[in-house]
C-alpha cells in the first residue's frame, strides 16, 4: 500500500464509523423498507434512468446515422433541438411526477389546493420548450440560407 | 488473496458494460467530470448547512416535544439554540434549501452518467482499499439520491415509504456527508488538475464540429474507442444549466410569495389564492387537523406563576402589536410577508407571572402531529412574537388558526402553531 492509499484506508474505515452511527439510526424504524429505499437510489440512475434515456437516445443517433439524409433540415442538424427540450420537459417530469399525476392524496387535505393544474401546466411548459426550439431552429436555417 | 483473484478476474471480464469499450461517448472525460464537481462542491456544502440549520430550527435540544429525532445523540445534540431574528432567517436558509436541491437535480445526474463506467469497473475490487472505495461511493451516490427522492416527494406530499421523513432524510444526510467528505478530501487534487487541463471559455468556444475526446485519463473515464460526437460540450453542459434554470424559474416564486407566487408553474404552492385578507398558503386545513369551529365559549388557558382564563374578547382588550412577518414551511415555500395584530408574547409572560428565562409551552387544539410546541426565552421575549388574532385586518379564518395562532420572526412554519388553547411559561 502507497502512503496515499493507506491515509485514504484510515479516511474511510473513519467514515464508515459516522456513516454506521447514522445507519443504525437510519434504519431503526423499519431496517428492510428503509435499506432497500437506500439501495435502490444507489442504481437507480444507473441501471434504471439511464438505460431508459441512453436507450431512446441511441436508437434516434442509430437511425440517423442509417439515413443521413433525415439528418439534416435545411442544411441544418435538428437532433439536439429534440434533446434539449426532450431532456429539459422529461426532467420537469421526473421531478414533479408525484402532483403531475395526482398520486399524493393527503395534498388536496393538508393545503386545501387542487393538483389539477399541474398536468395542463406541465404539458404548456414542454409546448413551449418544443416551441423555442423549433423557432430557433427555423432562425438557424434562415441564417443559413442568407 | 484479493491480489490474485483480482488478478485472474482481469483477465476474465464479462461482456457488455464491464468492457471498457462498451462505453462510446466522446464527452465523457475528467474535464467534463470536473467542471460538474465544481459545481456540486459547494452546492451540496450549502444544502448540508442549510438542512442543519433546518433541523436546528426547530430547536430540538430546547425541549422533547420540539425533536423530531430524539435518538440523534452526537449528530445534533451539540446545535445551538436558534435566533429569534432577523424576520428573514429561516425564510432564506429553508428555502436555498429547498429551491438549491431541486436546481442540483440535473446536476447530479449529469454527474452520475459522467462516471457511469465506473460502476461497471473491472475487476470489481483491486484491492481492500479499493473495495473500500467502491463501498463508500455506494453511500455516496445512494445518500444522494435517496436525500434527493426523499425530499422531492416530501415537498409533494408523497409520503409513499415506509419509514418517518424527519428521520429518513436527517439520518440520511449524515450517512451521506461522511462519504461526500472522504469523496471531497481524496479528490479535490484530480478535480482542481482535470479543470486546469482545458480552458472553460475555449471549450464554451467550441462547436460540435470541432469537438473532440479529451486524452486518455488514468480513471479511464476516457473512451477508448470514442463515437463521433452528437452535440458538443458546451451543448451537454448548457443542457444540464437550462435544466436547473427551469427548474429553479419554475419554483422559486412559492418561497418569494407575493406577485412572484404564479411564476411557480410547477412548484406546490404555486397557486394564486386571491386577494382577501386571509387568502394566502396554508399548511394544514382545519378539517384535516380535525379542528371543529370554535365559539364563545373558547378560553385561552394561560399558566406561570398566575393561572388565567381570557375569553377572545378578552385578549382584543389587550394591548395590541402589529408585526409584519412571513411563514416559511419545512416545504420551502412560504406565505409571503402578512400584517399580523395580536397580542406579545412578552406581555401574556408578564400577565402570567413568568420569570425572564422562562420558556413557552404552546400547545393546540388540533390533533396529530405538531399540535404543541417550546419557544426559548428569546423567542417569547422578541418584540414581534405574537399570539395573532388578526390578520390583515381581518379576524384570523378557521384554517389559519381561529380564535388565536402563534406568529414568531424566524420560526419553522409548524411551530407558529395554529388554533391554540394553552401557553404554559415555566423554567423548564
Amino acid at each position: 500500500m502507497t502512503r496515499r492509499e493507506s491515509l485514504q484506508t484510515i479516511a474511510l474505515l473513519a467514515s464508515f464509523v459516522v456513516a454506521g452511527y447514522a445507519a443504525v439510526r437510519l434504519l431503526a424504524g423499519n431496517p428492510i423498507g428503509i435499506g432497500a429505499w437506500f439501495a435502490s437510489s444507489a442504481i437507480i440512475h444507473d441501471l434504471v434512468l439511464f438505460p431508459l434515456y441512453a436507450g431512446l437516445d441511441a436508437v434516434l443517433v442509430l437511425l440517423l446515422r442509417r439515413h443521413p439524409t433525415w439528418a439534416t433540415v435545411g442544411g441544418v442538424a435538428w437532433l439536439n433541438h429534440l434533446r434539449v427540450p426532450a431532456a429539459v420537459s422529461g426532467l420537469l417530469l421526473l421531478v414533479w411526477s408525484p402532483l403531475i399525476l395526482r398520486l399524493p392524496t393527503a395534498f388536496h387535505a393538508a393545503s386545501g389546493l387542487s393538483a389539477q393544474p399541474l398536468l395542463p401546466r406541465w404539458l404548456a411548459v414542454t409546448a413551449v420548450l418544443f416551441g423555442l426550439s423549433l423557432a430557433t431552429l427555423l432562425a438557424r436555417i434562415a441564417t443559413k440560407r442568407r | 488473496m484479493l491480489g490474485r483473484w483480482a488478478h485472474w478476474t482481469a483477465g476474465h471480464s464479462p461482456p457488455g458494460p464491464f468492457r471498457a469499450r462498451f462505453w462510446r461517448s466522446p464527452l465523457r472525460g475528467p474535464w467534463f467530470t470536473a467542471v460538474l464537481s465544481v459545481v456540486l462542491l459547494p452546492g451540496i456544502t450549502l444544502m448540508f448547512l442549510t438542512g442543519l440549520a433546518s433541523y436546528a430550527a426547530y430547536d430540538p435540544n430546547l425541549a422533547p416535544v420540539n425533536d423530531t429525532t430524539p435518538d440523534k445523540g452526537l449528530l445534533g445534540s451539540w446545535l445551538p439554540a436558534w435566533p429569534a431574528g432577523p424576520w428573514w432567517l429561516y425564510w432564506v436558509t429553508q428555502g436555498v434549501h429547498v429551491i438549491l436541491g431541486l436546481v442540483l437535480i440535473p446536476v447530479v445526474l449529469a454527474k452520475l452518467w459522467s462516471v457511469l463506467p465506473k460502476l461497471f469497473e473491472w475487476p470489481p475490487a483491486r484491492s481492500v482499499a479499493h473495495l473500500l472505495d467502491r463501498a463508500s461511493l455506494l453511500l455516496l451516490v445512494g445518500g444522494a439520491v435517496f436525500e434527493l427522492v426523499t425530499g422531492v416527494m416530501n415537498i409533494q406530499y408523497y409520503y409513499a415509504w415506509p419509514f418517518v421523513f424527519y428521520q429518513a432524510h436527517y439520518y440520511g444526510a449524515w450517512v451521506f456527508i461522511a462519504a461526500f467528505v472522504v469523496h471531497v478530501a481524496f479528490r479535490l487534487g484530480r478535480m482542481v488538475s482535470a479543470l486546469r487541463s482545458r480552458s472553460l471559455i475555449r471549450e464554451l468556444r467550441t462547436p460540435l464540429s470541432a469537438t473532440r475526446a479529451e486524452p486518455p485519463d488514468p480513471d479511464r473515464l476516457v473512451s477508448p474507442d470514442p463515437a463521433a460526437p452528437t452535440i458538443s460540450r458546451r451543448g451537454a453542459l448548457g443542457m444540464v444549466a437550462l435544466s436547473s434554470l427551469a427548474l429553479l424559474m419554475l419554483s422559486v416564486g412559492q418561497t418569494i410569495g407575493g406577485r412572484a407566487r404564479s411564476t411557480a408553474l410547477l412548484a406546490p404552492r404555486g397557486q394564486d389564492l386571491g386577494t382577501g385578507p386571509n387568502d394566502f398558503q396554508v399548511n394544514k386545513t382545519a378539517a384535516m387537523a380535525g379542528i371543529v369551529p370554535v365559539d364563545d365559549s373558547w378560553r385561552l388557558q394561560l399558566h406561570g406563576t398566575v393561572s388565567r382564563s381570557l375569553s377572545r374578547a378578552k385578549l382584543l382588550a389587550l394591548p395590541q402589536h402589529t408585526a409584519r412577518l412571513p411563514i416559511a414551511c419545512v416545504e420551502g415555500w412560504s406565505t409571503g410577508i402578512q400584517t399580523w395584530t395580536g397580542v406579545r408574547l412578552t406581555d401574556l409572560a408578564d400577565l402570567a407571572g413568568a420569570a425572564p428565562g422562562d420558556r413557552l409551552l404552546v400547545e393546540s387544539l388540533q390533533r396529530g402531529g405538531f399540535s404543541a410546541a417550546t419557544l426559548s426565552p428569546g423567542q417569547v421575549r422578541t418584540p414581534d412574537a405574537l399570539l395573532a388574532l388578526q390578520v390583515n385586518g381581518a379576524d384570523l379564518s378557521l384554517d389559519h388558526g381561529f380564535p388565536a395562532r402563534i406568529v414568531v420572526p424566524a420560526l419553522p412554519g409548524v411551530h407558529n402553531t395554529k388554533w391554540v388553547t394553552r401557553l404554559t411559561f415555566s423554567a423548564g
